[in-house]
Formats: structure tokens, C-alpha cells, sequence
């Protein structure tokens, strides 16, 4: 388990055998009309597990139970309505060209490829694009109470640098109402009875038997009792990864654990150093900070950004004068300026830290300026756009944002790698799905600002329903009772289950779970963050496996696993955090390209910039897990561009 | 600074409980509520004693896991959740009496931990709009005035966090209850099941065994998203109109 | 510790067949079992009666009904100030209205029971509502901190005390059984003689000041309960409460400090 990997194997390619081809407007109504279906009749007798109940949870599960399947759901949360999703602040984007600017659902799909920097497949953005307007159409059904003009018709604006305005939105909280609609929906089929709702269970370990997904061991986190549950499919909804670097702004009890143990259980993982930083984040005050808060992103459009030209300079930022500060955004990237790409801005933040320009306790900070906006819009237009924001920003760092520019510094926000899934969304492993973030999903190396949302609604509410029925149908479902307590699958399951946790408990060691989440957040944010390079990323994959032995050795779990442990629970899903960390790196390291929001200094365009190589690394990168501490092996899955031709992105 | 705790320990649902004093120190002002306990769990786990169990996930105050009684108020002694309030709103050698929401309809499960899986069975009663998936019209099918679908918002920012049941000395839910029934009931999409969904999220209120109102106000004082007391006096409007027509 | 945990294959769960392993099973503490599929309710009767909020209902109707009563009632007592003939006369007028349609205190009698009815639906839900109140919050928060106004505060044991102080009244200036005169025809001389004694005043003084209370948080939580809501009305209301409570108080009491001041004789 110790021994560091730099290198692996590369197996055969792996093929989406589900895509249809044909011209790419058509190939979703053509697999929808090739996929078997399943007579009305029989879908009662028909057992899918769904696992989470955020957008794509969520909405997954209500759609199928109300197609006639019995699910039985899962959250690790006290309800299904706290799902991380709750927390997306921005918008939903939809091809519905209400404003008539030119949207089409070409445009989002093209969008889409672009911005994803070429390492999307075009099928499932198509796709994506074209169940974006059916989305909105639901949820205005379904009571979410979208931002709406005068009139009475519904309000959109422009996001994420895109030049039309097709994004939905309810204030800043347009993810808490689009949870909230998916999770009335999912109460309505709990009441029903044909939804069986686990609170406070977490999944713990895939249940695979000849080769298929047929269940899940799952914890009560009350009880600490380990259940076996049997199905004829298993859906995971759980989310990103993001919460591997420790800070991050996804919620603290966000993890990877079923997506970890069902790539041991055969699951390719797919591109999993793509990962996303958000440019727009609230500084960390100190080493006590739990987590990142995000603010929207849309303060860019109104706001300067700056560093003092010196490093060191520790006047307030009142007493800097004009000519000596750093409007380094505008000065890089004139034409674009504020408004460049997360990533883009991201990197540059950092890049003014490490030369000792950042500001705010420990350099790590940047200041974003309102005083331009504020003499030239005056008070009261800023705070109408932006009021909310600023008085978040107040009540955290207790500094007044109308008196003096406020800190920002990139945070980690989003993971657009996750199990390798073909057009079906269906694993490497028959029977298992993976839906939303928890999926390598539509976004390639980088996701446009709201267009989580759109992707975790579409797979849920559209995509699964349809294909999840094609893999029921072509499968028998009468055979459940034959997997009991004493199927070897089962008892192997539980016991590595119950191990595991016997192992944390009766470690009895030293340091606290959180002490080794710490570190190993900062190895990966320093390594394997907003830049990375050979030399920090064989580092990383050195210390890791050492990490990694030492937490085995020395963490300290108190208390017992029968009843409400949340040392426990931690301490599992770092665990998981941990073997994952070597996988993003070793696939950080194999793609020595920069694309998206993976960024390697190795390789740039002579002016500096993010350099693709097309040729070279033109594929998905699909991980097969071997053992634990083993080299993976590499199942490329090449991209074709039929449409969408690629072109370096210049921002300049 | 420096902090004396008395907090509410209880190991189990069943077992009794009581207040233990802890002392934390070097506490800065920065932190948050849920951060300075955090701190306090570190050195609890590495004296080898179990750490204080609380509810908490997205900390940015938009989730509704976190919540505790801070000196007798429903999230502290600021209008917002506690992972959103922050130490400087403390005094150095204050003492913090941290107790979990009491109703009986949330049960503790653990020190701080409760149960509040009867608002989701409030919702399932009847807080929702039927609209089976892809049987959705065109969404400008209907246009919706401006002022109602401002109302909506405002009753659907509820982040069903349990204060309002908290901090009403009857235990009562109706703030809660009245939030979804007003979000859903102005919408033209809601009208179709208006009566149903007022009578029947109601009565599972009652089932659940919240108490009822009494006007006392604290609901919508200790509510972190600001939801107004006249949206209980909405649904009061909103229940008789639906009683008279059945 | 191996062995520590419980494990069950629960496709009893999953798959609908019977529990796993006898014996081990350990009860889910949460969540509790989903409610059976509730009734069909009956009618609007028992739909009020059978919830919180039907009962609140009830309550702020026969509230309102004894406040329009209370607000008459303050406003006779005021004859009080132009001497015995008035007073009797007006007492004896309440007797015959309605006749020769009605006959002699027909209407005094009907007025009687739904004042009775009002008291006892009142009483009754009060009681109910409040014990279901107290159930809900089994255990006490150990930080004590002032929660509410006082009149809210006092709404129960206010109550209780006006409940107190009924039956002393229809003793006393009704029936006459505890007034020191006690006559049916001279009601005049019955308040005279009765706030003479010092403990008909204090008995009086207190209820009154516990009607002022009652009624000022009673008037606008029925406005809430009834489902006021436009914020005009809601204004309109919640002024309306203070301004009766003040002038009923005030009304109520005047007659002792008449009496007591030599005002009245």
C-alpha cells in the first residue's frame, strides 16, 4: 500500500458502445427510440437504488418512481432536502431564446465543447443542450420561482462570459430552489410509498455479482447497523470530489466514497485532474477555517481587480495610490480584461501571491475594487445588483466592502472528472449508473458557470429515466431473493465493510482524523491545485502513499461504531480522500498538456498560456482500478470533433 | 479569546442528558460558531474522548443542517444560521450555554443532534405541485404577476432548518408550514391543489405533535432567512378558505 | 474489536422479503414509521374541530363574540353616572327587548346562551389547545430568557383568572348570592353596596386588568388566526387591540373608582 506509483499500464481503449451515430441533433431521439423498454406493467417488480438527493438524486428518483420503479433512496444528510446542490448560487442556463439574441440549442452545445477546451464527447452535450429548455419547462412547473419581468414572463441574464443572455435565475439562491422543487417532487413518491427514503445512511461499498451491480452495504449513521440492499440497478448521485483538498466550497460532509469503492469495484475513473477553481472566493482568515465560501462571480463584471505593484507592501488599501497598483487582469488580458475565464483568472491570482503582491493575512489575497463602480454607478445601483453579496462578505471577514476593495482568492468549487460513464451514463460496471457531478460528465476540462445545474437536472429528470430502462429490460429481476445473507458477494462486501471500520476504531493513535485531511489538502492544493508541474506532482505521489500508511498507523477515532460517530464517518471518507489524491495526480501527471482547469506549467504557448495538445491527449483518460497502492491502468477513449472544430482559446 | 461551554450531552436518544463545561482558549474572533467547536472536538479527540455531535454540512448558511439553542436563542444572538455566526459576537471569558432545538416533535439523537424528519413528512403531506416529469407545458405558458412570484420567492427561501419550531415556546411549526403552503398557494401552478395542500400539510403538522400557535412572535424573530410572521396569518386565511369549500 | 458491528443484509428493505436474522434486529430509532394514508376528513365542523388551526378558529370567534359583549356591557355600566333611575331603568329595558315579540327575558336568556356557549367552546379549546402546547415542548430550555410579551406571555393563567372571576360576578351582581345587598331589582344598589367592600374592588380591579391584557394580545391574535393579512387592515388590527383594551379597562374600572371617590352614591 506504500510503495509510490509514477507509472502505469495503458490498456485497450475504451468505447461508448450506447452511442448512436448518425447527425448529432438526431442521436438522442434515435437511442431513445432504440432503447428497450419496459412494459408499464412490470416496472413495480423492478428494484433501483439511488444513491444521494441533490439535483440529480433527486430528481432521479422522483422520475423513475413515478414511472412505476421502486426505489429506494439514500442521503447521508438528515433529509433529503440539504443535498450540497442547495448551495449553487449563479443560475441554470437553457437554449430557450426568450430574449431572441441569437440562442439556439447549437449555440449552448457549441458553448458547451468550447468552453469544456475540446475534452467533452459532442453526443452528450447535444444531448445536454437540447433537454436544457424541457428543464426550465419542468421546474416552472413544478413551482420554482424563478426571477420573472414585469410582465410576468420569466428574467434571464448572461453569465460566465457568454454573449447571450440565457441563464435562468431565483436571486443568488437559484440552486436552493431548483433542490427544493426536485426534492418536493421526491416527498410527493416518499408519501406515495413507491420512493423508501434513508436519511442519515451512507453508502459504504458496491455490491457487484457476476459482474453486475446488485446492491449497496450502507451504515445508518445513527445506528451504526451495516445493511445489505439489493436491487436490480444502482444509481450514484453523490456528488463531486472536490472536498479531497480539504478547503473547498463544497459542504463539509460532501466526500467520494461511493464513487471511490465502486471504481475499486470495477468502475473506470475518468479525466479525475479535472478539477475547477473558482476565481471569486472569501479569503481563509486563519488555519482554523473549515471551509470556502464562494461568492458569484458576477462581482467581476463590476469590479477591478489589483495588487499593490510591490511585493510587501503592507499600507491599507486606501493609502496605495493610483500608480502604484497592479490592475494585472486588465494589463494581461486588455481586450477581455476582469471578465477572462475562471481558470484564467484563477491562475493569475496565484501567480501575483507567489511573486508577494497577494494581500490579507498570509499574502493569499487579491483585492477586487467597487470604488470605479460605486463613483460611476453610485451606492444604490451597486447595492441593488450586488447588496446581498456585499453583506455577505461584511458578516464573514467583519471588513465594510463600501468603504475598501474586498479580498478574493480561488477556491476549489467544482470536479468535472468522476466515473467514466458511455452515452447511457452507465458505468464500466453493468448496472451501475452515475448521474451529475459524481459522473466525468458533459463539461470536459472545464464547466461554464451554470451549467451544473442544467447537466445534474438533465441526467436526472430526462437522461436516466430513458436509459435506465434499456439495461432493466435486457436483465432479469426476479433473481434478487438469490442474493441472501450467506452469497459469498455479500458476506465479502459486509466484511470488508465492517473491517475497515474495526481498522479506524482500534487504531487508537494520535492524530485527529482532520489533522490528516489538513495536510492532505495543502500537498494537493500546492501540487495538484491551480497549477501543476512534474516535479510538485512526483512529490505529491511520493508523500501521498507515506500519508496515506501514516494515517492507518496513527488516527485516532474515538468513540463507537455503534451509535452516531461523526469521527468515524470522517475519518472513512479520508480514507477514500486519500487513495483518490494518488490517482489525481498520477493522471495530472500522465496529461502533460494544459487544458481547462488542468494547467501544467510545461506546457504553454509562448506568451504563457494554457497549451492543448490535440494530438496527443485527444482523449478521455479512463482509470482502471488494479489494487490498492497498484498502478491503474489507462483506458484512453479517444474524442472525435465532427462538429465543434478545436482551436486554442485566446483571451489576450 | 477565551470561552467557558456548557454544552448539552446526551450519548444517546434514549440515555439522559446534561450539561457539560468545557473551557476552550486562544478562540479567534474570524471564527466561526461551528469553527471555535470544531476546535474544541480536535482536543476532545486527542484526549481521547468523544467529540460533541452536531449537525452541520454546506456552512455558507443555505443548507439548514446546522442549528443549536446558543444562551436561550435559536442560532445565536445574530439573525442567521450558526455556521454564519461568527466569535467576534463574543467576549473573551464569556460563558456559551449551547443546548439542541427541544420540541418533541424533533427528538435529540445525540448531544446537540436532532431528529427533524417530521418536516419532511409535513412536505410529503402536500408540499409540492403534481407535475410528473415531461408533462410539464411551455414554461411561458403562463405568465405569473411579478408581485407573486416575489411572494414565492420570499416563502421559498425557507431553508427548513427548525429554528422557528426552536425558539416557539408552544413548539409549534407553523412558520415553517406556512412558508411552503404560501410559496406553492400564490402560483398559478399551486391553485389546482390549493385546498388539499392546506388542509393536508396541516393536519400532519398536528399529527406530528407541533404545538400550535399563539402569536408569540419568536418564530419569525430567530428565523435566519427572515420569513415574516404574516405568513402565518396567510395560511390562517388560506385554511379557512380551504375548509369552508370542502 | 472485531465483531463490532451489526450486519444485516436488509433486502428486507430493498426487495420486500421477510427480516434478516431473528433476534439482532435493533429498532430504528429515526425515522419514525410514515403515517398510514391519512382519512378523508368530514365536514367543515369537523375539520375545524379536529385541528390546531380550526380550534384556534373557534377560539378567536367566541372571543370576538365576548368581546362585542364586553364592549356593551362597559358601555351600560357607564349609567352608573347619572344615578339609580337611569341604571334601573336600563336594567329592567334589558328585560324587555324584544316583547311583545318576545317574551320577557327571552332575549336576555338567549343572549345568555351564546354567551354561555362562547365561554364554554373558549374554555374548551383553551384548554385543549394549551395542553397540546405543553406536550410539544417536553423539555425545558436550561438558558431561561424572556420569550414574548407579557400579554402573551400571560394569555393562560389570564384566562384562568377571568374564568375566576365570572363566576364571582354572576354570584355577586347577578345572582346576588355574594353581595352584601343583593337585590334583583335594584342593580344600582347592588354596585354601590358591593364595591364598598375592599375585596369586591380588589377582586374587580385585577379581573379588569387581566381583560386588558387578554383582550389586547385575544383581538389581534384572532385578526391573525381569521386571517388578516393585508398590512393595512393587519395595522388597523393590532391598534384597534391596544385602543379596546385601554378603553374597556378604563370603562370597567370607572365604575369602582366612582363608587370609591363618592362619585357615585
Amino acid at each position: 500500500m506504500s510503495t509510490p506509483y509514477t507509472r502505469y499500464a495503458t490498456g485497450a481503449p475504451v468505447a461508448d458502445t450506447k452511442a448512436p451515430d448518425g447527425p448529432v441533433e438526431q442521436r438522442w431521439t434515435r437511442r431513445r427510440f432504440e432503447a428497450k423498454l419496459v412494459n408499464p406493467a412490470n416496472r413495480r417488480r423492478h428494484t433501483v437504488i439511488v444513491v444521494g438527493t441533490g439535483l440529480a438524486g433527486g430528481s432521479a428518483g422522483a422520475t423513475l418512481a413515478e414511472a412505476g420503479y421502486h426505489v429506494v433512496q439514500f442521503c447521508y444528510q438528515d433529509s433529503p432536502r440539504r443535498a450540497h446542490s442547495v448551495a449553487a448560487q449563479g443560475g441554470i442556463n437553457a437554449a430557450k431564446n426568450y430574449r431572441n439574441d441569437g440562442d439556439s440549442v447549437y449555440r449552448l452545445f457549441y458553448d458547451t465543447v468550447k468552453g469544456g477546451d475540446f475534452r467533452s464527447r459532442e453526443s452528450n452535450v447535444h444531448r445536454l443542450a437540447e433537454i436544457s429548455t424541457a428543464i426550465i419547462d419542468q421546474c416552472v412547473a413544478q413551482g420554482v420561482p424563478f426571477a420573472r419581468e414585469y410582465g410576468g414572463l420569466l428574467d434571464t441574464r448572461s453569465f460566465g462570459g457568454v454573449q447571450v443572455s440565457r441563464t435562468f435565475y431565483a436571486r443568488g439562491q437559484t440552486g436552493q430552489q431548483l433542490l427544493l422543487g426536485a426534492y418536493q417532487a421526491l416527498s410527493r413518491q416518499i408519501a406515495a410509498g413507491t420512493v423508501e427514503m434513508h436519511p442519515r445512511t451512507e453508502m459504504l461499498d458496491l455490491l457487484v455479482v457476476d459482474g453486475r451491480a446488485r446492491g449497496i452495504v450502507a451504515r445508518d449513521l445513527l445506528t451504526g447497523r451495516i445493511d445489505t440492499y439489493v436491487a436490480d440497478a444502482v444509481v450514484l448521485a453523490t456528488g463531486g470530489y472536490g472536498n479531497v483538498f480539504h478547503l473547498s466550497t463544497n459542504a463539509k460532509n460532501s466526500n467520494a466514497t461511493a464513487i471511490w469503492r465502486a471504481h475499486r469495484r470495477g468502475a473506470y475513473f475518468a479525466n479525475p485532474c479535472f478539477t475547477q477553481i473558482h476565481p471569486t472566493c472569501i479569503p481563509r482568515s486563519g488555519d482554523h477555517q473549515s471551509k470556502l465560501t464562494l461568492m458569484s462571480e458576477s462581482l467581476r463584471n463590476d469590479g477591478r481587480i489589483w495588487v499593490p505593484k510591490v511585493p510587501g507592501d503592507a499600507r491599507a488599501p486606501q493609502d496605495i495610490p493610483e500608480d502604484e497598483r497592479d490592475y494585472y487582469l486588465e494589463r494581461l488580458y486588455p481586450s477581455f480584461g476582469n471578465l477572462v475565464p475562471r481558470d484564467i483568472a484563477s491562475r493569475a491570482a496565484k501567480n501575483v501571491c507567489d511573486e508577494g503582491r497577494g494581500v490579507g493575512p498570509g499574502g493569499q489575497g487579491v483585492y477586487l475594487d467597487f470604488a470605479d463602480a460605486l463613483a460611476r454607478l453610485g451606492r444604490a445601483a451597486v447595492e441593488e445588483k450586488y447588496g446581498n453579496l456585499f453583506e455577505m462578505y461584511a458578516r464573514i471577514t467583519a471588513e465594510d466592502p463600501w468603504s475598501r476593495p474586498m479580498r478574493i482568492y480561488p477556491a476549489i468549487h467544482y470536479t468535472m472528472g468522476g466515473l467514466w460513464v458511455d452515452y447511457d451514463l452507465m458505468t464500466t460496471v453493468p448496472g451501475l449508473f452515475a448521474v451529475g457531478e459524481a459522473n466525468f460528465s458533459d463539461h470536459g476540462a472545464n464547466r461554464l458557470g451554470a451549467s451544473a445545474l442544467m447537466q445534474g437536472l438533465a441526467d436526472g429528470y430526462f437522461v436516466l429515466p430513458a436509459t435506465l430502462g434499456d439495461y432493466l429490460a435486457r436483465h432479469p429481476h426476479d433473481d434478487r431473493e438469490d442474493i441472501g445473507e450467506h452469497h459469498p458477494a455479500v458476506h465479502e462486501a459486509t466484511r470488508a465493510v465492517t473491517d475497515r471500520l474495526d481498522a479506524l476504531l482500534s487504531a487508537n493513535g494520535d492524530r485527529t482524523p482532520e489533522s490528516f485531511h489538513r495536510e492532505l489538502g495543502a500537498l494537493l492544493w500546492d501540487h495538484c491545485g491551480m497549477s501543476r508541474t512534474e516535479e510538485g506532482l512526483r512529490k505529491a505521489l511520493e508523500r501521498i502513499p507515506e500519508l496515506r500508511a501514516e494515517f492507518w498507523q496513527r488516527v485516532r477515532v474515538p468513540g463507537s461504531g455503534q451509535a452516531l460517530n461523526q469521527s468515524l464517518e470522517k475519518a472513512n471518507r479520508i480514507a477514500d480522500h486519500l487513495e483518490l489524491a494518488e490517482l489525481m495526480c498520477l493522471d495530472a501527471l500522465h496529461r502533460t498538456e494544459s487544458c481547462g482547469g488542468h494547467f501544467r506549467e510545461e506546457s504553454r504557448t509562448p506568451d504563457g498560456e494554457a497549451a492543448r495538445k490535440d494530438e496527443e491527449f485527444g482523449y478521455v483518460a479512463a482509470w482502471e482500478f488494479t489494487g490498492a497502492g497498484r498502478s491503474p491502468v489507462l483506458h484512453p477513449e479517444p474524442l472525435h470533433f465532427a462538429y465543434v472544430h478545436p482551436t486554442q482559446r485566446s483571451y489576450t | 479569546m477565551n470561552l467557558t461551554l456548557r454544552i448539552w450531552r446526551q450519548p444517546g436518544a434514549e440515555a439522559p442528558g446534561k450539561m457539560v463545561t468545557y473551557k476552550v482558549e486562544d478562540i479567534s474572533p474570524d471564527m466561526s460558531f461551528l469553527e471555535m467547536l470544531d476546535t474544541l472536538n480536535e482536543t476532545l479527540t486527542e484526549r481521547g474522548e468523544e467529540p460533541v455531535a452536531f449537525d452541520h454540512d454546506c456552512r455558507e448558511g443555505i443548507c439548514g443542517a446546522c442549528g443549536m439553542v446558543i444562551d436561550g436563542r435559536a442560532h445565536g444572538p445574530e439573525r442567521t444560521t450558526t455556521c454564519q455566526l461568527h466569535m467576534r459576537h463574543f467576549a473573551d471569558g464569556d460563558t456559551v450555554d449551547i443546548e439542541p432545538w427541544r420540541a418533541a416533535a424533533f427528538p435529540v439523537v445525540r448531544d446537540l443532534v436532532v431528529d427533524r424528519s417530521a418536516f419532511d413528512r409535513v412536505v410529503g403531506a402536500g408540499g409540492y405541485i403534481t407535475a410528473p416529469t415531461g408533462s410539464a407545458p411551455e414554461a411561458h405558458a403562463t405568465a405569473v404577476p411579478k408581485p407573486a412570484a416575489d411572494a414565492a420567492f420570499a416563502h421559498a427561501e425557507c431553508i427548513g432548518c427548525g429554528a422557528c419550531v426552536a425558539a416557539c415556546p408552544n413548539g409549534s411549526a407553523m412558520l415553517f408550514t406556512s412558508a411552503k403552503v404560501n410559496h406553492l398557494n400564490v402560483l398559478p401552478q399551486g391553485a389546482p391543489e390549493r385546498e388539499s395542500r392546506v388542509l393536508d400539510m396541516v393536519e400532519q403538522m398536528d399529527v406530528e405533535g407541533f404545538g400550535g400557535c399563539t402569536l408569540a412572535g419568536e418564530c419569525a424573530t430567530a428565523c435566519p432567512k427572515g420569513i415574516p410572521m404574516p405568513s402565518i396569518a396567510a395560511m390562517n386565511r388560506e385554511y379557512l378558505r380551504a375548509a369552508a369549500k370542502r | 474489536m472485531p465483531g463490532a458491528f451489526p450486519t444485516f443484509v436488509a433486502m428486507a428493505t430493498a426487495t420486500r422479503t421477510p427480516p434478516s436474522p431473528g433476534g439482532q434486529t435493533t429498532p430504528r430509532t429515526s425515522p419514525r414509521a410514515t403515517p398510514p394514508p391519512r382519512p378523508r376528513r368530514g365536514g367543515l365542523l369537523r375539520t375545524l374541530w379536529g385541528s390546531t388551526l380550526g380550534k384556534k378558529a373557534v377560539m378567536a370567534v367566541s372571543g370576538l363574540v365576548m368581546l362585542a359583549y364586553l364592549v356593551a356591557h362597559m358601555l351600560g355600566n357607564l349609567k352608573v353616572f347619572f344615578g339609580p333611575a337611569d341604571m334601573n331603568g336600563y336594567a329592567h329595558w334589558l328585560r324587555t327587548i324584544g316583547e311583545p315579540v318576545l317574551h320577557h327575558e327571552w332575549f336576555l336568556w338567549g343572549v345568555r346562551v351564546v354567551l354561555l356557549a362562547a365561554v364554554v367552546l373558549h374554555g374548551v379549546c383553551a384548554w385543549q389547545l394549551s395542553r397540546r402546547d405543553l406536550a410539544a415542548r417536553p423539555v425545558a430550555y436550561r438558558h431561561r430568557r424572556h420569550r414574548a410579551s407579557y400579554a402573551t406571555r400571560t394569555m393562560r393563567w389570564g384566562g384562568i383568572i377571568l374564568a375566576l372571576f365570572l363566576v364571582w360576578h354572576l354570584l355577586d351582581l347577578t345572582t346576588g348570592t355574594v353581595n352584601p345587598r343583593g337585590q334583583a331589582e335594584h342593580p344600582y344598589e347592588n354596585i354601590v353596596t358591593g364595591f364598598g367592600t375592599w375585596y369586591t374592588n380588589v377582586i374587580y380591579c385585577v379581573a379588569m386588568l387581566a381583560v386588558g391584557l387578554h383582550v389586547q394580545h385575544g383581538f389581534w391574535s384572532a385578526a391573525q388566526t381569521l386571517g388578516v393579512t393585508r398590512p393595512g387592515l393587519a395595522r388597523l388590527c393590532k391598534g384597534g387591540a391596544t385602543v379596546l383594551a385601554v378603553v374597556l379597562t378604563a370603562g370597567f374600572l370607572s365604575v369602582p373608582l366612582g363608587v370609591m371617590t363618592g362619585l357615585v352614591e
